[in-house]
């Protein structure tokens, strides 16, 4: 029971007071790029999630049943790449298959999530602060949940500072920059849950 | 390649191509290891080490690499370069690598690195490479130190050296150095927001904006001369038009 509540304990923190591109800095690329369709913002981050679920998922027991054992434990950031890129082809494969328009709609992105931070991110994470099973994809899942739901709020947010008129020199990613400032200060503003 | 090519490779970088201030590049470290002027500068050498290395070695192999697999064979490379880094700093420089966290192995996918292999050591000799990476490191390292030394004087008040380097507080004496700015004794005009992930990308966003407002000026002054100049060349052809037919 204790352990269910700190699972679910770390997924609220991963996902809004850790949260990955607000508080951790990373996908900052993706969330600048991608964010101002709200449809596909969405797509993208399911599209995230479940690389970021499913490569947690395969590097942790690679690691620490493979890598470990065998004395290259050095060789995890290699190995954690190799298969992230593995499994974006099979997500862009997929989704060529089963939803061609939204594979069109998210075009240069979809290749672009093998070099997403959040991704190699949660995995060296996991690895670095040595993690049990359980908490790497509670990390993992919180993460996810956490980027869906950043680039979702500002693809809105977006949508609207493209009607307004902003200076001139601000316009395109200082704007944005000064957006996810006002949004990281939101999110501040949960800290403390749990403490 | 010309020689002049060769110094515009090295040189442009640091501010007219500048990866972070011109491209918008690498904006993951800009933010997360800027807390401090002495993180971020070792995250610069790291960083440079990393870019130099993987530079030549791509463009060594461009002739061998096949066109279809590139983008895996670049992203293999870097990551080796980056294991060899991380283990020289985990070895010699221990308080660094724990300040940098994951950001050392971040560097893997760092668009900068991938970008330059992709751009210009895949298309270029080595030695253009090696001057290209030694540019782009350094016009990368000035970029973070400068987004740092903001941060670190408005959030903390003083810039502290030997909190990372500790080689710099063993040279003191064993104490860490400390320049007092906004802090010292009897006043404190620091904003730990500054400090905060908020004010990293309100920093950033607003060096942005006034990089982008200065560039902005300067087009729009080369503009307004060249239409001065043009005016005038007009009104001295209507001025010898006007003699001619006096004549």
């Amino acid at each position: 029971m204790n352990y269910l509540a700190a699972f679910v304990m770390a997924i609220i923190s991963y996902a809004l007071i850790d949260n990955v591109v607000l508080s951790r800095f990373y996908g900052i690329c993706s969330f600048i790029g991608v964010g101002n369709k709200v449809k596909s913002s969405l797509c993208m981050g399911a599209a995230v999630a479940f690389v970021i679920i499913m490569a947690a998922a395969i590097c942790w027991p690679l690691y620490n049943f493979l890598l470990v054992p065998a004395g290259v434990a050095f060789l995890d950031t290699i190995a954690a790449i190799l298969v992230i890129a593995c499994l974006v082809m099979v997500v862009g494969l997929v989704m060529k298959k089963f939803l061609p328009a939204l594979y069109q709609s998210l075009g240069i992105y979809l290749p672009l999530i093998t070099t997403n931070c959040a991704v190699l991110g949660v995995v060296s994470e996991n690895i670095a602060s040595n993690l049990d099973f359980g908490m790497a994809m509670a990390n993992a899942v919180g993460t996810s949940v956490g980027f869906a739901l950043v680039i979702f709020l500002y693809a809105c947010i977006r949508v609207r500072l493209e009607a307004s008129s902003t200076p001139k020199a601000f316009k395109g990613i200082p704007i944005a920059l000064v957006v996810a400032s006002l949004m990281a200060m939101a999110f501040m503003g949960l800290q403390g849950i749990g403490a | 390649m010309s020689n002049q090519e060769r110094k515009e490779a090295f040189l442009s970088p640091l501010w007219k191509t500048n990866p972070l201030f011109i491209s918008l590049l690498g904006m993951c470290p800009a933010l997360a290891v800027t807390k401090t002027l002495e993180a971020a500068f070792g995250m610069g050498i790291l960083f440079t080490l990393v870019l130099v290395c993987s530079n030549v070695l791509i463009s060594a192999l461009r002739k061998w690499i096949p066109e279809e697999v590139r983008t895996p064979s670049y992203i293999v490379v870097i990551a080796t370069f980056v294991t060899l880094v991380k283990m020289f700093a985990e070895a010699f420089l221990p308080e660094l690598y724990s300040t940098l966290g994951v950001f050392v192995s971040l560097l893997v996918v760092n668009c900068i690195v991938l970008g330059r292999a992709e751009a210009f050591a895949s298309k270029n000799g080595v030695l253009p490479s090696l001057l290209d990476g030694i540019g782009n490191g350094i016009g990368y390292t000035i970029a973070i130190c400068l987004i740092a030394v903001i941060r670190e004087v408005l959030g903390s008040g003083r810039l502290t050296f030997g909190a990372t380097f500790t080689f710099l507080a063993d040279l003191n004496g064993g104490e860490k150095i400390r320049v007092p700015l906004l802090k010292g004794e009897g006043y404190d005009l620091s904003m730990s927001f500054f400090s905060s992930p908020a004010g990293g990308f309100l920093v950033l966003g607003i060096v942005l904006a006034i990089i982008v407002a200065v560039t902005n000026a300067k087009e729009n002054k080369k503009k307004a001369d060249a239409r001065i100049a043009a005016k005038k060349a007009k009104e001295l052809a209507a001025a010898n038009a006007a003699k001619e037919e006096a004549k």
